[in-house]
């Protein structure tokens, strides 16, 4: 499909689900067989065992995505799935930054993570480990003022998401 | 102790209790303890020669009756081969239980002799799948796989379940309950969704109804009936939907789509509203889907939410159950006039009826529309897939969905055989005929052992063109007549083959034998009987409408000069 491209959005998909070997395949399945690439995916027990939550972020066009929401909702141990995409919901993100760092450039990059409000969990005589928490956008944001200074490694936790107030997150 | 039971056991009993009374299969190591328990169970075992018939006589058992099919194999390579059968099922919203063998559990993973995941690769092709991981569950497992693959759209329910387990002794009577937080029952139709598609109903001038599968699957004939007849709505049927709407029916065209009927595919896109039920706008059916009778509006009945523009975008969508929603509808609808429409259909109808040519060679539409009207509507008619099965599905008469059982959406080859023994075991006292082309046939053949052992009164009429004929039809039309991989040079003597069986065989070789061929078949009655008719090799099926075209790009008959590319179909130089 050609418009593909044009109307393709980022969604954040929330689902609560069975905790039982086989649904993470059944679930990822559902975005392969349309070949969605799926961004990120976090998996953590729910409130009680029986049950999973989930988030997943992928990129696609509207229509496809509200096939696959059908879809994902249809499986026997999804209780729900829901998009998010325009939701105002809290949303959060954990990443390590690895960053060369000679002695003289560390108060430089510790003033640019004073400002994101990250926290050095690691430092050496050549590298310095950031960990930087909030919007997945605020870590895009500082991953660009810190990349000048060279990036070893970025490991990204993948979003998680709530609902605001005292609606229940779907 | 005396209480305990095998797994196994309390799984027999389970299905017993739930109205089972054939397992479909055949064994292997890893199923041994399900085996042993049936030696000494109600349960009747119909032991196949293969998976893949095992699944098909489980599907056709299960269209035929509304009860649903069970099939039991061994691990690996015995539970790969449902596979094919699975996906059947699953394409046409069939209800259907398999039980496979496993290794033991300490073996699971480990490559142990005939271990294979079968969990896994039945991912993508059943409703829902379960690994028996305690003996104890099996009960809770057994009744939930025969709730989901029963409740709301049906479909297939596959449970593995290892050695040590089926063999476990366990206390039946300490049972576990359902436990499906994520099985979504079926809601009742929402109400404002059903006034707009009775006002959008009540207001059209030239609708149609498209009536699919679900109609059959939820027993809503009756209903359709009577909607179709207060409002006068023509009537079309799919494939899987003939038989929903009798075929016999003043307001029935038949089926629409590649090889539909001309007068179905000329009133689609003429129609101002498209009210489909229980269908799931094929690709067969609707062609390019961008252009797809863009000027009509469309309604969508359909119990699976997925459905909902899926292929083709609607005006509106009822979910819910074909048979609930028709009963609710019925007293919104208001007699509108449709009179001229009607008459409009039924212009069309006499003008582009179905035809072929009665001369010359036996044509397979002449002893396919002889075997209908002498077997009677009251016959199971099964088809497998190909040339022989649209001839099937344009000249038989249907008048009962139950009637009618043929692979849709996954064009199975190798369908009609086991899907007819499946059907009469179901329905015993009811005559059965399956037909199938030279090419199917030999991919499921050897259950004429089946069907011999049984003694199971079924009709086999083999179309025997001695090719893949819808490929060829093709490779004819679209390939520049470049023909490859269809010469199905090195046939047997089908008859010879049934004899070695020990079926009854006769052979047809000429029109006017047609009749007398198929008095001494239908009356032959010790066991099945197989008839070969030994068609012309080159005939094609019309009306025919490319895939990917649109539904005016119908070729209504085959064209006079040979070797017509796609382009030139069109012209029809006569």
């Amino acid at each position: 499909m050609s418009d593909d491209a044009a109307d393709e959005k980022k969604h954040t998909i929330s689902l609560l689900m069975s905790n039982k070997p086989g649904v993470l395949t059944r679930i990822a399945l559902v975005f392969a067989r349309r070949r969605f690439n799926i961004d990120s995916l976090v998996v953590s027990p729910g409130q009680t065992e029986e049950f999973s939550r989930m988030t997943i972020e992928a990129r696609g066009n509207d229509k496809t995505l509200s096939l696959m929401l059908a879809q994902l909702n249809r499986l026997v141990d999804v209780i729900h799935a829901v998009d998010h995409v325009n939701d105002d919901v809290i949303q959060r993100e954990l990443a390590l930054f690895k960053i060369s760092c000679m002695p003289e450039k560390r108060t430089e990059i510790l003033q640019i993570a004073d400002t994101f409000r990250g926290q050095t969990v690691d430092i050496g005589d050549e590298t310095i480990t950031l960990q930087i928490t909030g919007k997945s956008v605020k870590v895009d944001a500082f991953r660009k003022m810190v990349s000048p200074f060279g990036i070893m490694e970025i490991v990204r936790t993948g979003k998680v998401l709530m609902s605001r107030g005292a609606e229940a997150t779907a | 102790m005396k209480n305990m039971k095998t797994a196994a056991e309390v799984m027999l009993d389970v299905l017993y209790e739930s109205g089972v009374r054939h397992v479909f299969g055949i064994p292997g190591g890893n199923c041994i303890p399900i085996y042993d328990a049936l030696t000494h169970h109600s349960l009747d075992l119909v032991l196949t020669r293969h998976e893949q018939g095992a699944t098909h006589m489980a599907d056709g058992y299960a269209r035929s009756s509304g009860r649903i099919g069970v099939v039991c194999v061994t691990s690996g390579p015995g539970a790969t081969n449902t596979l094919t059968g699975i996906l059947t099922a699953m394409m046409d919203s069939v209800p259907m239980l398999v039980i496979t063998g496993q290794s033991s559990t300490p073996n699971i993973g480990l490559d142990a002799f005939q271990e294979a995941d079968v969990m896994g690769m039945s991912f993508p092709a059943v409703k829902h799948s379960y690994m028996v991981t305690d003996a104890q569950d099996i009960a809770r497992i057994i009744r939930e796989a025969l709730h989901i693959a029963t409740t709301g759209r049906p479909g297939p329910v596959l449970v593995d379940i290892p050695k040590d387990i089926s063999a476990a002794v366990i206390d039946p009577s300490i049972e576990t309950d359902y436990n499906l937080p994520g099985f979504k029952e079926v809601p009742a139709a929402d109400s404002a969704d059903m006034e707009t598609a009775a006002m959008m109903i009540n207001r059209s001038q030239r609708p149609v109804i498209l009536a699919g599968h679900g109609v059959i699957l939820s027993g809503a004939s009756e209903e359709l009936r009577a909607v179709a007849e207060k409002m006068e709505i023509p009537v079309i049927t799919t494939l899987l939907g003939k038989g929903g709407f009798p075929d016999t029916h003043k307001l029935s065209l038949g089926m629409p789509g590649m090889h539909g009927t001309a007068y179905a595919n000329k009133a689609l896109p003429a129609s101002d509203l498209i009210i489909c039920i229980g269908g799931r706008w094929d690709d067969r059916i609707t062609g390019n889907p961008d252009k797809f009778c863009v000027h009509s509006k469309k309604i969508h009945f359909d119990i699976d939410p997925v459905e909902i523009g899926k292929i083709i975008p609607v005006d509106c969508s009822v979910i819910g159950d074909a048979k609930a929603s028709l009963i609710a509808l019925l007293p919104l609808l208001e007699k509108g006039d449709t009179a001229r429409w009607v008459k409009q259909v039924t212009r069309w109808r006499r003008e582009f009826p179905l035809k072929y040519r009665k001369e010359g060679r036996l044509r397979a539409q002449h002893i396919i529309e002889e075997l209908s009207e002498m077997a009677g509507t009251e016959a199971v008619s099964c088809a497998d897939v190909g040339q022989h099965q649209m001839w099937s599905a344009q000249f038989s008469k249907c008048t009962r969905g139950e009637n009618w059982i043929t692979t849709g959406g996954a064009g199975t080859m190798g369908f009609g055989l086991p899907a007819a023994i499946g059907a009469q075991l179901a329905r015993p006292d009811d005559l059965v005929y399956t037909v199938v082309g030279d090419g199917c046939f030999q991919m499921t053949l050897c259950e004429l052992a089946t069907a011999a052992v049984r003694k199971l009164p079924i009709k086999i009429l083999v179309v025997n063109n001695n090719y893949l004929g819808m490929v060829r039809q093709w490779q004819h039309l679209f390939y520049e007549d470049r023909l490859t991989g269809v010469d199905l040079e090195g046939n047997p003597d089908f008859v010879k083959l049934a004899a070695a069986y020990g079926i009854k065989g006769f052979r047809v070789k000429r029109s006017s034998d047609v009749r007398k061929t198929l008095k001494a078949a239908l009356e032959w009655n010790e066991g099945p009987c197989l008839i070969e008719a030994v068609v012309e090799p080159h005939d094609n099926v019309f009306p025919m409408i490319p895939a990917g075209a649109t539904l005016d790009e119908m070729i209504i008959e085959a064209p006079r000069r040979k070797k017509s590319v796609p382009a030139e179909g069109e012209e029809k130089s006569a």
